[in-house]
C-alpha cells in the first residue's frame, strides 16, 4: 500500500512513473476523507489546489525534473501561512484569516514540489500539550481514539501516525514536535534555533519558536529537513550556516558514539517507561555506543523558567490581534477599548488568555527583574549546563514524556499537571538545540518515544543515530490498528 | 521671574533619511496616498518578521562620531508594548536600555556670544508609528500606516538648557548637524525633526531638580520657544500661588498657545519592555565605525573655525555661513571665485541681499535664482570698481528677476560707474550752480547738506559716480566754493 512507502520509496516509484503524484494525492486525499471525521487531524483541506499541485508536479517530471520530495504529499500544521489558504492557527481569532502569503519553509517546499493536502490541527497558537486547546476541537490519537495525540502539533502528529500523508510539518516552542510524536509513535524532529526559517510561522514564543517535522523515520524526516532547512534574510534569528545533506550523512558510522544518560531525566521516572529507555540504550551500546551518566542541574528548573519566558513573549506576540486589520473582530464596538476587550475576549480562548496574562505580569514594572530577568539567568545556566555536558558526549538520551497518551479531558482543566508534560523536552527549546524522539516501545498499546538531544547544529548526527536505531527495531514499523 | 531657574531637556525626533523602512522594505517617501507604503511587515501580519534596515544603523553610528559619542559595540532593540490602531504590532521596536549611542556633547553660542556645552545623553534607533486621521470621516477613524516603520533617531539631551532660548539653539544646532551628516531631511512641516521637551523651575541657585512637565511633539522652533516659555511661565506662578507641579505629560496648542494636560504619571502606561527576541543584539566592530568616521563631512563647527581662520570671518558671520552645508558651499564657491581678501565682501551678500531675496521668494539656497558663479562675478564688478555697491544691488535685483549676467545687465542698461574725474567735477559744477542758496546754507556751517549735493550728483548720474571719489571732490569742491566766494567777484 502506498501509504506504508517511506519518502525514498515513493520517490523512487515517481520517478520511475510507476505511480503519477495525482494518483498519489488522490490515495492520501481518499485516506483523509476517510479517517480524518474521527480524527479531527486536519482543520482545512485543500483537495483542489492538491491536486493541481500534483499534475504540476507531474509535468515536471514529465520534464525530466526529479527531487526528494517532488510530488509527495504532506500536510502544514496550521501555524504556517499559506497563500490564498486559512491559517488558522487553531484560534478563533484567525478563523477567517487567509494568508496572503507563503511561510519560508512552505515555500521552500512548494518549490521542491511538494504537495500540500491540507492545514493540520493545533493547539490554539501552539499553546497546549494535548490539541484540546484547539478552536476547532481535539484532534485524536489514532492509537486511541479516546486518548489525547499530545500538542501542540497534535493534528500533524495524528496524520502522520494514521498514514494520512507520508510527513507532516510542525512547530516546537516546549516539546510540540518531540512530544506528540512520542505519544503517536512517530519520529519528530526539533532542529536547533536559526536552523529552519520562522518567517511566516505565526510566533508563539519567539525565542523557542522551531519549525521541524513529523514523519515515521528518521530516513524521511531527513530528506525533508534538508529542503527545510536555511539561512533566510528574512528571519533576523536564522543562522547562515551550511546545510549538511542529511540523508547522505544518515550512515555515517556509530560506534563509538557517546551518549550522556541524563540523571535528573530518570529521577522519578515511572518504572516501565524507564525499562524502554534502557533496552533503547542496549541496543545502542550493542550498535557499538559507550554511555556515560551526565547531570544538567539546573534543568529541573526548566518548566518554570519555560512558564516564564514563553508567556512574556506570547504576550507581546500576540497583541497584533487587535480585530482592527484582520482577524476576528466583536461586533458593533461601542469604542475603541470596547473593540480591543471584546475582539480579543472572544477570540482567544482561556489557555491563550492564561498564558497572555502571566506573561504581561512577568514583564510588569516592579516584577520584571524578580520573573523574567531571572528566568533569563537560569535559562543561561541550563545552556551552560548543556554546554558542559556536550563536552563529555555526543548526544544526551531520555525519555521523550512522563507517560504515554492520556485520556482527552483528563488535564485539560489542571494547567499545572500538563504543563509538566513537556518536562523533558523543555530543556532543548530554552538552549535552543536539537532534539529528536523516535518510537522504542509500547506501554499498556500506547507509543513511547526516545528523546536524543545534540548540541547545536547536530541535526546530521541526532538523524543518523534515530537511522540506526531504527535499522535494528522495529517500533517505528508499527501502524496504529484501523489505519493499515 | 529671576527668582526662578527654568532646567530644560529636550528628546528630539530625526527621522532618519533612507529609502526604505528600518524593519520592513517599504518605501519612506511622505506623502503618499494613505496605506499604499506599508508592507505585510509594516501592517503587522501574523508570522512576519524584522529585519534591521543597515542603513539607519550607519547613519545613527555617523551622528555618534559626530557628537563624539561612544558607540556601543552592543545595543539591543526592545519592544515597547501598548494598544493603539496606529501601532499594528501592539508593540513599537526601540532601543532601550542599551542605545547604540552613548554620552556625547554639542556647543551652542548664547546671545551674547559665549559658547555653551549641551551634553547629548544618549541617542536610540526606534521605528515611528502610523497615523490615526479622524477628520472627514463619519463616526469612524482612518488609519495610514505609510509612516509606521519610519527609521526615528531619538536624541535625549541632558537637562543642561537654562531658558526657551538656549533650547531652541540646541535644537537648531542639532538640526543643522544632522543635515549636514545628510542623515535627516530636518523638514519639521512633515514631522521629520521634531521635539519633545522635559520642562521645570527651581529656585535660582538650588542644585536640586524640581518637578517635570514633558511638552509633546513640538514641530517648529518657534513652537518650541513658546511653549517653553507658556510652560516657565504657568509652573513659576503655580508654585508661586501655592501650588505644586505634577509629573505629566501635556500638549502645546499653537491657536491658543498653552500647554494642557495629556496624562498624569499616574496614568502612565506600564511599557513593559523586554529585549525584542525577534531581533539578534546589534554588534559594531572598531573597523565599521573606522569606515563610517572616515565617511562623516566636515561639520559645522569645524567648518566655522576654518572660516574664521582662512577668510578672517567673526564668530557671528562664520556661524550663520555654516548653518547649513548649502549655505556654506554657496559662500565658499563666491569667496573662492572672488579671493580670499573680498571673503567679507562675499560674507555680507551672502547673508544681506541673496539671503533676503531667498526669504521673499520662500527658497532653499539650492534653488538660488543666482548661482554662486553668478553672485561672484557681480562682486568682482564692485572690487574692480565698475560699479558702487548701491548700483550693485540693483544689478542684483535684475539678475534675479530675469536671470541675465551681471556684465550684461551693466552693459545693456549703462549702469557702469564714472570714475572720470573731470566727468565728475562737470556735474558736481553744474550742481553747484544750480543750488546756490544750498550752497550758502552748507557754507553757513550747515555740514548735514553735504549729503544733499551727494544725492544731486548721484541723481543726475543715474547712481553712477564713483562714491569714494565724488565724495572726496565733492569736498573739494564746496570748500574751494567757500575759498572763492571770499574772493571780490
Amino acid at each position: 500500500m502506498l501509504h506504508h512507502l517511506s519518502i525514498g520509496e515513493l520517490a523512487e516509484r515517481l520517478a520511475s512513473r510507476q505511480i503519477s503524484s495525482v494518483e498519489l494525492t488522490r490515495h492520501f486525499l481518499e485516506r483523509v476523507e476517510r479517517f480524518n471525521p474521527s480524527l479531527n487531524a486536519l482543520i482545512t483541506v485543500t483537495a483542489d489546489e492538491a491536486l493541481a499541485g500534483a499534475a504540476a508536479a507531474d509535468r515536471r517530471f514529465a520534464a525530466g525534473e526529479r527531487g526528494r520530495l517532488l510530488g509527495i504529499p504532506l500536510i502544514h500544521k496550521d501555524i504556517f501561512c499559506t497563500d490564498g489558504v486559512r491559517t488558522s492557527c487553531g484560534s478563533r481569532m484567525l478563523d477567517n484569516f487567509i494568508a496572503p502569503y507563503d511561510a519560508t519553509i512552505v515555500a521552500r517546499l512548494k518549490s521542491a514540489g511538494a504537495v500540500m493536502l491540507g492545514k493540520a490541527n493545533m493547539d490554539e497558537f501552539a499553546m497546549g500539550s494535548s490539541n484540546e486547546t484547539s478552536y476547532y476541537g481535539p484532534a485524536r490519537n489514532p492509537w486511541d481514539r479516546t486518548k489525547v495525540p499530545g500538542g501542540s502539533s497534535g493534528g500533524s502528529a495524528a496524520a502522520s501516525a494514521a498514514r494520512l500523508a507520508p510527513y507532516t510539518t510542525g512547530t516546537d516552542t516546549g516539546g510540540s514536535i518531540r512530544q506528540p510524536a512520542a505519544l503517536t509513535g512517530i519520529t519528530g524532529v526539533k532542529p536547533t534555533y536559526g536552523r529552519v526559517s520562522r518567517y511566516g510561522m505565526i510566533a508563539f514564543a519567539s525565542s523557542l519558536d522551531q519549525a521541524g517535522v513529523l514523519a515515521r523515520t528518521a530516513a524521511d524526516a531527513a530528506a525533508v529537513l534538508a529542503v527545510m532547512a536555511g539561512f533566510d534574510p528574512r528571519d533576523s534569528t536564522s543562522v547562515d550556516v551550511p546545510v549538511p545533506d542529511y540523508p547522505a550523512l544518515l550512515d555515517a558510522p556509530l560506534k563509538g558514539l557517546k551518549i550522556g544518560l541524563l540523571r535528573e531525566f530518570f529521577d522519578g521516572l515511572e518504572s516501565r517507561n524507564a525499562a524502554l529507555i534502557q533496552d533503547a540504550l542496549k541496543v545502542y551500546m550493542s550498535l557499538g555506543a559507550d554511555t556515560v551518566e551526565v547531570s544538567l542541574p539546573h534543568l529541573p528548573m526548566s518548566v518554570p523558567t519555560y512558564y516564564v519566558v514563553a508567556p512574556a513573549e506570547c504576550s507581546s506576540n500576540l497583541s497584533r490581534f487587535d480585530g482592527v486589520r484582520y482577524g476576528y473582530r466583536c461586533s458593533q464596538p461601542r469604542d475603541l477599548t470596547d473593540l480591543y476587550e471584546r475582539s480579543r475576549g472572544e477570540g482567544f480562548g482561556a489557555e491563550v488568555k492564561r498564558r497572555i496574562m502571566t506573561g504581561t505580569y512577568v514583564l510588569s514594572a516592579g516584577y520584571f527583574d524578580a520573573y523574567y530577568l531571572k528566568a533569563q539567568k537560569v535559562r543561561r545556566l541550563i545552556t551552560d549546563d548543556f554546554r558542559a555536558a556536550f563536552a563529555k558526549v555526543d548526544v544526551v538520551v531520555g525519555p521523550a514524556t512522563p507517560t504515554p497518551a492520556f485520556p482527552i479531558g483528563a488535564k485539560i482543566d489542571d494547567p499545572v499537571t500538563m504543563y509538566l508534560n513537556d518536562i523533558y523536552t523543555i530543556g532543548a527549546n530554552l538552549s535552543g538545540l536539537p532534539g529528536i524522539s523516535v518510537p522504542c516501545g509500547f506501554i499498556d498499546a500506547l507509543p513511547v518515544g526516545l528523546q536524543l538531544i545534540g548540541p547545536h547544529f547536530s541535526e546530521a548526527k541526532l538523524l543518523s543515530a534515530a537511522h540506526h536505531f531504527q535499522s535494528a527495531t522495529t517500533w517505528h514499523t508499527h501502524t496504529p490498528a484501523g489505519y493499515e | 521671574m529671576s527668582d526662578w531657574e527654568a532646567v530644560i531637556g529636550l528628546e528630539i525626533h530625526a527621522q532618519l533619511a533612507t529609502k526604505s523602512k528600518i524593519f520592513s522594505g517599504s518605501a519612506t517617501a511622505y506623502g503618499a496616498l494613505p496605506n499604499t507604503q506599508a508592507d505585510l511587515v509594516d501592517l503587522a501580519y501574523p508570522g512576519v518578521l524584522p529585519v534591521l534596515n543597515a542603513e539607519a544603523l550607519r547613519m545613527a553610528v555617523k551622528f555618534g562620531l559626530a557628537i563624539g559619542a561612544r558607540i556601543a559595540p552592543r545595543s539591543i532593540f526592545a519592544r515597547k508594548n501598548y494598544f493603539y490602531p496606529d501601532l499594528p504590532k501592539g508593540y513599537q521596536i526601540s532601543q532601550y536600555e542599551r542605545p547604540v549611542v552613548g554620552k556625547g556633547a554639542i556647543s551652542i553660542m548664547l546671545d551674547d556670544g559665549a559658547a555653551k556645552t549641551i551634553g547629548v545623553t544618549r541617542a536610540h534607533l526606534e521605528e515611528d508609528a502610523g497615523k490615526s486621521l479622524h477628520e472627514g470621516l463619519a463616526n469612524a477613524s482612518g488609519i495610514d500606516l505609510n509612516r509606521a516603520g519610519t527609521p526615528l533617531l531619538e536624541i535625549v539631551s541632558e537637562p543642561d538648557m537654562r531658558s526657551a532660548k538656549e533650547a531652541v539653539a540646541y535644537m537648531k544646532k542639532i538640526h543643522t548637524l544632522v543635515r549636514y551628516l545628510e542623515i535627516c531631511d530636518g523638514n519639521m512641516q512633515e514631522g521629520s525633526f521634531r521635539c519633545d521637551a522635559n520642562v521645570s523651575v527651581r529656585p535660582r541657585g538650588s542644585a536640586k531638580f524640581g518637578t517635570r512637565a514633558e511638552i509633546k511633539n513640538l514641530n517648529s522652533f518657534r513652537f518650541v520657544e513658546k511653549a517653553i516659555q507658556h510652560e516657565i511661565a504657568r509652573q513659576i506662578e503655580l508654585i508661586e500661588s501655592g501650588g505644586k507641579v505634577v509629573q505629566e505629560t501635556r500638549l502645546y496648542d499653537s491657536d491658543k498657545n498653552e500647554t494642557r494636560s495629556m496624562r498624569s504619571k499616574e496614568e502612565a502606561n506600564d511599557y513593559r519592555y523586554f529585549p525584542d527576541p525577534d531581533l539578534l543584539p546589534v554588534e559594531v566592530d572598531e573597523a565599521f565605525i573606522a569606515s563610517v568616521r572616515a565617511g562623516l563631512p566636515e561639520l559645522p563647527d569645524e567648518k566655522a573655525a576654518r572660516f574664521m581662520r582662512d577668510f578672517g570671518l567673526s564668530a557671528y558671520d562664520a556661524g550663520v555661513l555654516t548653518s547649513s552645508r548649502e549655505i556654506g558651499d554657496y559662500f565658499e564657491a563666491v569667496a573662492a571665485t572672488l579671493g580670499a581678501r573680498e571673503a567679507k565682501l562675499a560674507a555680507n551678500w551672502v547673508m544681506g541681499e541673496l539671503s533676503s531675496a531667498l526669504n521673499r521668494d520662500n527658497l532653499d539656497i539650492t534653488g538660488s535664482r543666482v548661482p554662486p558663479a553668478g553672485l561672484a562675478a557681480l562682486l568682482a564688478r564692485i572690487v574692480d570698481e565698475t560699479i558702487s555697491g548701491k548700483i550693485a544691488k540693483e544689478v542684483f535685483e535684475t539678475m534675479w528677476s530675469e536671470g541675465q549676467s551681471a556684465d550684461a545687465i551693466i552693459e545693456a542698461q549703462g549702469l557702469k560707474q564714472i570714475t572720470d574725474t573731470r566727468a565728475i567735477e562737470g556735474v558736481i559744477d553744474e550742481v553747484i550752480r544750480a543750488n546756490p542758496k544750498q550752497l550758502a546754507e552748507y557754507r553757513g556751517g550747515k555740514d548735514k547738506l553735504f549729503g544733499f549735493f551727494v544725492g544731486q550728483v548721484m541723481k543726475m548720474t543715474g547712481g553712477k559716480a564713483n562714491p569714494a571719489q565724488l565724495n572726496e571732490l565733492l569736498k573739494a569742491k564746496l570748500a574751494g566754493g567757500t575759498k572763492s566766494s571770499k574772493e571780490p567777484v
